[in-house]
């Protein structure tokens, strides 16, 4: 298959329904709208369903009821949009169902702006809706890393019985870029015995359901969801280190400002100064096991981020105090400039 | 000797968990008939809501799926959408479908969305503990309405039926009560037609059945059955508000 030239939240939509995608429910936010827009068109004609909601509440509510009907079924948005979505996601987190959903995050907080940011990065990995829940975080850079990862994610939910979350931003969603359609990644699956649609007489009634009021039957459901957790902490972590030999300092940064802090890096080299990379691509599991990789050389570690530090609290604690962390980072829709990131690099340095 | 009278597949063996004179059990064991009597439990999938009845999952012989507060008719939308052949339907209170759930429910009306909901409406919000619902009556107590609920105050009883028999694509609205035999009757009519209409593919149906909440009224269940009929049905009044051309 040959590379074709496509805008982020068009190539989202297209790997999706490549991937698997047969119903999407979703409600119009900027800077995402491209995205439903292209299911819209695509989805009758592939034998899909398209329906676009009164709300993001009742959007993920939607993939709530499909995906308990046993739908490949997809959803996006963007900040405040997600935010609306929270009660629905931790409901299906808590029923254990798959769906994939996409973030093509904006400034806020509240209604903000409509420029990229990361600030959404404690809203996707430290649950955002109630209780002990997770989801599997994706966190790419490029539109064929986007791609890619959204193929694969309708298995990978399905495997897991669990949302998967795609985090872009607005710069990936409205960028464009040559991608190619590979064949998604199959996993085992076992058959959905539990889905809603109907006994036709031949076994007992199933139900979806995440209400469990004797709190020794939830606790017990937690234990559960939680050794689920934990697997996916063993086998789905995601991450590209780079330039790591001989660095003095390294970054971590994921997404659009890992791809700017790749540009920094070279320049840097020109200087002589070495700095690596840790780039996550899965933001929860977060890749804690990409700095056992760090070598000697390195001084001190820094985390870059379009937030006012949100992914650092992780990166501190995957450093668990073997570096000084420090952090860089802009907010508002602003994106890091390869300047002051290289400053703040060589202040840590230390006037050398 | 011929059985008159027999407990329907339609429910599980199981006893419920209302209170005393509640009649949430008739107004279930009449939608579990009508499902037996169309042969559609096996393709039946329910959808509870939050609230007094929010275990109708553990009681319906069908595929039950439990919603958020209000959202069953998003829930629904989305079982109906994946699977379009299957009998859907939730079933709801007056808090959860006309406070909290309004925007779900007006727009899969709006939608004209394939499926039938019951909507149980008893004036109160039983499962909380009796607090005002947009349907509690004028001068009507409850616990965050303890001088009695004020229109100056709080505004008038939403009339669900009313509101939504203006929407085009809600095709089947009736109000019934199930206060009486004769009434009980109508009612199984009423939810009957709803199902029909769903099967005939029409629209969106709804069947409004005026309930008790002793409990939360804080009056005997055989005073609560002449207080539901002196009080609600003249603001709520019975009938039917919506009928397609195809089935009058």
């Amino acid at each position: 298959m040959s590379k074709v030239l496509m805008k982020g939240n068009e190539a989202i939509g297209e790997a999706a329904i490549r991937g698997g995608c047969k119903y999407f429910f979703g409600y119009p936010i900027t800077p995402q709208n491209e995205l439903p827009e292209y299911m819209a068109k695509e989805m009758p004609k592939r034998d899909g369903v398209f329906l676009q909601a009164e709300s993001e509440v009742a959007a993920i509510n939607m993939v709530y009821g499909s995906a308990g009907a046993g739908g490949r079924v997809m959803t996006s948005s963007s900040s405040p949009g997600i935010a609306l979505k929270q009660e629905g996601i931790s409901y299906i987190a808590g029923a254990e169902l798959p769906c994939v959903i996409v973030n093509i995050s904006r400034g806020g907080p509240g209604l903000g702006g409509i420029q990229p940011s990361q600030a959404d990065y404690f809203q996707s990995t430290r649950g955002g809706g109630n209780g002990d829940y997770r989801l599997l975080v994706y966190a790419p850079a490029t539109l064929q890393e986007m791609v890619d990862l959204v193929m694969d994610s309708f298995e990978v939910a399905d495997y897991y019985r669990n949302p998967v979350m795609i985090v872009g931003d607005g710069m990936i969603g409205q960028m464009m870029e040559p991608v190619e359609f590979r064949e998604p990644k199959k996993r085992e699956l076992k058959e959905k015995t539990w889905v809603t649609t109907g006994t036709k007489g031949q076994r007992k009634p199933n139900i979806i359901n995440s209400l469990a009021l004797d709190p020794a039957k939830l606790e017990e459901h937690n234990f559960k969801l939680q050794k689920k957790y934990n697997e996916m902490e063993k086998n789905e972590v995601m991450y590209e280190n780079t330039n790591l030999e001989n660095a003095e300092l390294v970054v971590a940064a994921y997404g659009t400002t890992a791809r700017i802090v790749k540009n920094v890096i070279e320049e840097l080299k020109e200087e002589g100064i070495n700095v690596g990379l840790i780039r996550p691509i899965t933001l929860w599991p977060f890749p804690t096991k990409a700095f056992d990789e760090i070598p000697d050389s390195t001084k001190a570690l820094l985390s870059v981020e379009m937030s006012l530090g949100q992914m650092v609290d992780d990166v501190k604690i995957a450093s668990n105090g073997r570096w000084p962390v420090h952090f860089y980072g802009r907010t508002g829709g602003m994106i890091p400039e390869p300047e002051d990131i290289k400053s703040k690099i060589k202040e840590i340095l230390g006037g050398r | 000797m011929a059985v008159v009278f027999d407990r329907t597949n339609g429910l599980v063996d199981r006893p419920t968990h209302y209170c005393p004179g509640c009649t949430h059990g008739i107004i279930h064991r009449l939608v579990g008939e009508c499902l037996e009597e169309l042969g559609v439990l096996g393709d039946a999938i329910g959808v509870a809501p939050v609230g007094c009845s929010v275990l109708a999952y553990d009681y319906f012989n069908c595929d039950m799926h439990e919603a958020a507060h209000g959202r069953a008719p998003a829930v629904a939308t989305g079982i109906k959408r994946t699977l379009p052949d299957k009998v859907v339907f939730t079933y709801q209170g007056d808090g959860d479908l006309a406070s909290i759930g309004a925007a779900e429910i007006i727009h899969a009306a709006h939608r004209g969305e394939k499926f039938t909901t019951i909507f149980v409406n008893n004036a109160i919000y039983g499962m909380t503990g009796g607090q005002m619902a947009p349907t509690t009556l004028i001068g009507q107590k409850a616990t965050t309405a303890p001088y009695g609920r004020d229109v100056e105050h709080s505004g008038m009883p939403l009339k669900v039926s009313e509101m939504l028999s203006t929407i085009d694509g809600a095709v089947f609205v009736e109000r019934v009560s199930v206060h009486n035999p004769a009434n009980i009757r109508k009612t199984k009519k009423a939810i009957k037609k709803a199902f029909e209409i769903q099967l005939k593919g029409l629209g969106f149906g709804i069947v409004e059945v005026l309930s008790t909440c002793p409990t939360n009224w804080g009056i005997l269940p055989t005073d609560s059955l002449k207080w539901l009929e002196t009080n609600m049905i003249p603001y709520f009044p019975l009938g039917n508000l919506r009928m397609p051309k195809e089935v009058e």
